[in-house]
């Protein structure tokens, strides 16, 4: 027992490590092999393109280490956006729309936590079912209509960069989000009641942590997160809709496991995570810009989704035999 | 009566995990119609012998011997095959099936069209319980059953696939005299019918109560294979730990000092009802009863992390409020919880992380953690209690239950506890270990922490306790001091009848 237990330890480890160094081969290999991959211009695109399951995919792995998922989060997204729309149809402030969006989010987000901590139903099913209802109510919201014409110093700093640099300004975002999350994770009490819930729930409840309160408030980040990702997403093109995101949750799901951190709970670490998007976001940029359809690219994610399950399972049983 | 042929001989196996060797030349004969224990301190490579047998592992060298031909147990699957069938401390039946199916999982008997013939297959059940002398209907799921039966089952199980060498990993952990009693009547039937018996347990009055011969082991080594008749407890215990123990339980005497923990009225419906007492500091106050008389359930109440429904709990003059172990861990309450797998400890996580989560917070500079506080902290106090591992960063579930237990107590007296709460301190552990724990409560208590002990083992309760509360069906129903308390007088208020022991 002890043996594979070992060994289990080492292959998260090592597929942390796996996956930062096929990131960098993938990177590497689609600069030059895909003409228009490498330049500054493109940068900028696959910033942009990640944003979204960057931000989304923080909070979900801390979710997800804690043994819970969040599929709901597209739809908070969606909502966010559809609502930002039409309050900015109704001719309110932009200063005033964003601040509530993310205090929407973050009301979305609470719900999940009150159906997962104080009814204590499965996450599982809780969040579908949240997916659907979120979805559905920014359609009741916005119908099939799209808002536009946001104001541009918004718009333009969204999809702007740094200065004279290649560097987007929402790359700024994503760093600063990626530090804060990392260090609660990694560095600070409530990342290892974290890491104690998903363990053992019992277990941490013997010493002192509350489960309940640490699942709720990272639905509520979660939840927070994805009514920021709301925001920028309307402003980066600026179109309101209420199908925006539909579908997102399967890629940051997706990059989050091919990021290293256990389905079970309890493992997990945030640079693998990174990696994870990274991987997934760039494939998927240099496959369009190899002219691959839009549809044929859920087949990336899916590749993917079953390689980060598969890959650290055939690494363990190489290193076996 | 045993034959003059081994039935299961062990020649020279050895066994290693990575650089660690588990097991190294070890060699003994099983003999039919003969009950054998297995002893030895925890990590003397017990555990690994049993699942040797059981086609877990595979021994690197050396051979097992059934009726003198060689047998090659690669998997489960074919140590059933050739009739050797092992019981554990925790049976692992499947709870939604019934209990005739978990019998028959594997061997169902069929009926004209190939289906299962469900009714002949209840039958078979049945006869085996009569046979074992046991009632439990066939009929019920798995599901609730107690331990004690689940390993009945089990033993049915074995007998149904007609095991001619059953072995006992420690089977009497969990169970309370009156199902150790019945579990023994089996073994004595199953031993009577020519099986060979290996029965492994820490508890030496249970050893010589059913098995002729004992095999003890010693860091993965074989020490000695003898007549019970012809060897002492004491020759036993000193070839385990392969030096003298002082004595097992060394309590001190002390004075007691204030009242530490206070508990008034303590009721949860309806588990107990009504428990009141006091534990001073320097005390070491036992909290005995039979196994479900609701003392476990008690001290998670005091410590919150079970609910009550009424009484108060004052901790040094300040009250608990009820439901918060993060309270009762402010005002220094610290309990070492029954079940070390799955409320002790994290298996998955390090053992650096075990020790330090409770404190996690006051480690925590201007609330980061680097890492580094918190690897002083294990160290110090995993060496303070002489745990042996290979790396701090290790998983806890790699190590040997006295050295988890070792890292449960590391992980609670690092909170500098006023009330330490213990609930079956040494369960499952080896005689050197509960010395150990035997001699760290004591000094604890000397240094003015109040101790709280549920403990099952009656020595432990009659040598450790200052005094002796026990309770049955959830009310407390006697108090006796340390002069007051014998096997006797405990026994008698625990069953509320005179002690047939």
């Amino acid at each position: 027992m002890s043996a594979t237990e070992s060994a289990v330890v080492s292959r998260f480890a090592n597929w942390n490590a796996a996956i930062i160094a096929i990131t960098v081969i993938v990177l590497i290999v689609a600069a030059a092999s895909v003409d228009s991959f490498g330049t500054s211009q493109n940068f900028g695109f696959l910033v942009l393109d990640l944003l979204p399951i960057a931000l989304v995919a923080l909070p979900m792995t801390l979710v997800i280490v804690t043994g819970e998922i969040d599929l709901s989060v597209a739809s908070t997204l969606g909502l966010s956006s559809a609502v930002m729309g039409y309050l900015w149809n109704a001719n309110q402030p932009i200063e005033t729309i964003i601040p509530l969006c993310l205090l929407l989010g973050a009301v979305l987000g609470a719900v999940n936590g009150f159906f997962v901590t104080v009814l204590g139903l499965p996450s599982l099913a809780v969040t579908i079912g949240t997916l659907a209802l979120y979805r559905g109510l920014a359609f009741v919201v916005l119908g099939d209509s799209a808002v536009a014409d946001f104001p541009t110093v918004y718009t333009d700093w969204v999809t702007g960069s740094i200065g004279g640099t290649p560097i987007p300004n929402v790359l700024i975002i994503i760093v600063v989000l990626a530090i804060v999350f990392g260090v609660i994770l990694h560095a600070t009490p409530i990342g290892r009641a974290v890491f104690a819930v998903g363990a053992s729930e019992q277990a941490a409840r013997f010493a002192g942590v509350r489960p309940g309160r640490v699942k709720f408030w990272l639905y509520v980040a979660s939840g927070l997160i994805s009514g920021l990702a709301g925001v920028l997403w309307t402003l980066r093109y600026s179109s309101a809709r209420a199908d925006n995101g539909a579908g997102l949750e399967l890629a940051v799901v997706a990059a989050v496991l091919l990021g290293g951190v256990s389905i079970f709970g309890g493992k997990g670490a945030l640079p693998g995570v990174i990696a994870g998007v990274v991987l997934l976001g760039s494939l998927q940029n240099a496959l369009r810009l190899s002219d691959v359809s839009n549809e044929a690219l859920n087949v990336v994610t899916g590749v993917l989704l079953i390689a980060s399950v598969l890959g650290p399972n055939l690494v363990n049983r190489l290193r076996r035999t | 009566m045993a034959d003059a042929l081994p039935l299961l001989r062990v020649r020279e196996v050895s066994k290693s995990f990575g650089a660690v060797a588990a097991v190294r030349d070890v060699s003994f004969d099983l003999y039919g119609g003969e009950a054998h224990a297995l002893v030895g301190e925890n990590g003397a490579g017990k555990s690994t012998i049993v699942k040797m047998l059981a086609g877990v592992h595979r021994p690197d060298t050396g051979s097992i011997e059934l009726d003198g031909t060689g047998q090659d147990l690669g998997t489960p699957a074919d140590a059933k095959a050739a009739g050797i069938a092992v019981i554990y401390q925790e049976p692992t039946l499947f709870p939604d099936l019934s209990v005739a199916e978990n019998i028959a999982m594997g061997r169902q008997p069929l009926g004209r069209f190939k289906t299962i013939d469900r009714a002949a297959m209840v039958r078979q059940a049945a006869q085996l319980f009569a046979r074992l002398g046991v009632s439990i209907d066939p009929n019920r799921p798995a599901r609730g059953l107690s331990i004690a039966d689940q390993q009945l089952v089990e033993i049915a199980k074995a007998l149904s696939a007609d095991a001619r060498v059953v072995v006992m990993d420690e089977p009497t952990a969990a169970l309370t005299g009156v199902e150790v009693e019945r579990l023994f009547a089996v073994a004595r039937s199953l031993r009577d019918d020519g099986a060979a018996l290996m029965f492994i347990s820490h508890r030496f009055e249970e050893i010589t109560a059913l098995c002729e011969r004992v095999t003890i082991m010693r860091d993965g080594r074989h020490v000695s294979t003898d007549l019970l008749t012809d060897i002492t407890v004491d020759e036993m215990v000193r070839k385990m730990v392969g030096r003298d123990l002082g004595a097992l339980f060394p309590k001190q005497d002390v004075a007691a000092g204030a009242v530490a923990l206070k508990v008034r009225g303590l009721s949860r419906d309806p588990v107990f009802k009504d428990v009141s007492f006091d534990v001073r500091a320097g005390e070491i106050v036992a909290l005995a009863g039979l196994v479900g008389s609701g003392r476990s359930e008690v001290v998670q109440s005091i410590f919150g992390v079970d609910p009550r429904d009424t009484g108060t709990v004052e901790v040094v003059g300040k009250t608990l409020k009820p439901g918060s172990p993060k309270q009762a861990m402010a005002a220094g309450v610290a309990l070492v919880p029954e079940d070390r797998r799955q409320q002790g400890l994290l298996m998955e996580l390090s053992i650096e992380r075990n020790v330090t989560l409770p404190r996690s917070r006051s480690l925590s500079q201007l609330g980061f953690l680097t890492g580094n506080r918190e690897r002083r902290e294990a160290k110090e106090w995993t060496q303070k209690l002489k745990t042996k591992y290979g790396r701090l960063s290790d998983n806890v579930g790699t190590l040997s239950g006295g050295n988890q237990q070792k890292v449960v107590l590391a992980k609670w007296l690092a909170t500098n506890p006023k009330v330490l709460i213990v609930d079956e301190p040494t369960r499952g552990i080896d005689v050197g270990t509960k010395a150990e724990v035997h001699r760290l409560m004591s000094s604890l208590a000397a240094d003015g922490v109040a101790v709280l002990m549920v403990s099952s083992e009656l020595p432990e309760v009659l040598g450790m306790a200052d005094r002796v509360l026990v309770m049955r069906e959830g009310r407390l129903v006697a108090e006796l001091d340390r002069s007051e308390a014998t096997e006797e007088s405990v026994m008698f208020a625990a069953t509320g009848q005179e002690a047939t022991l």
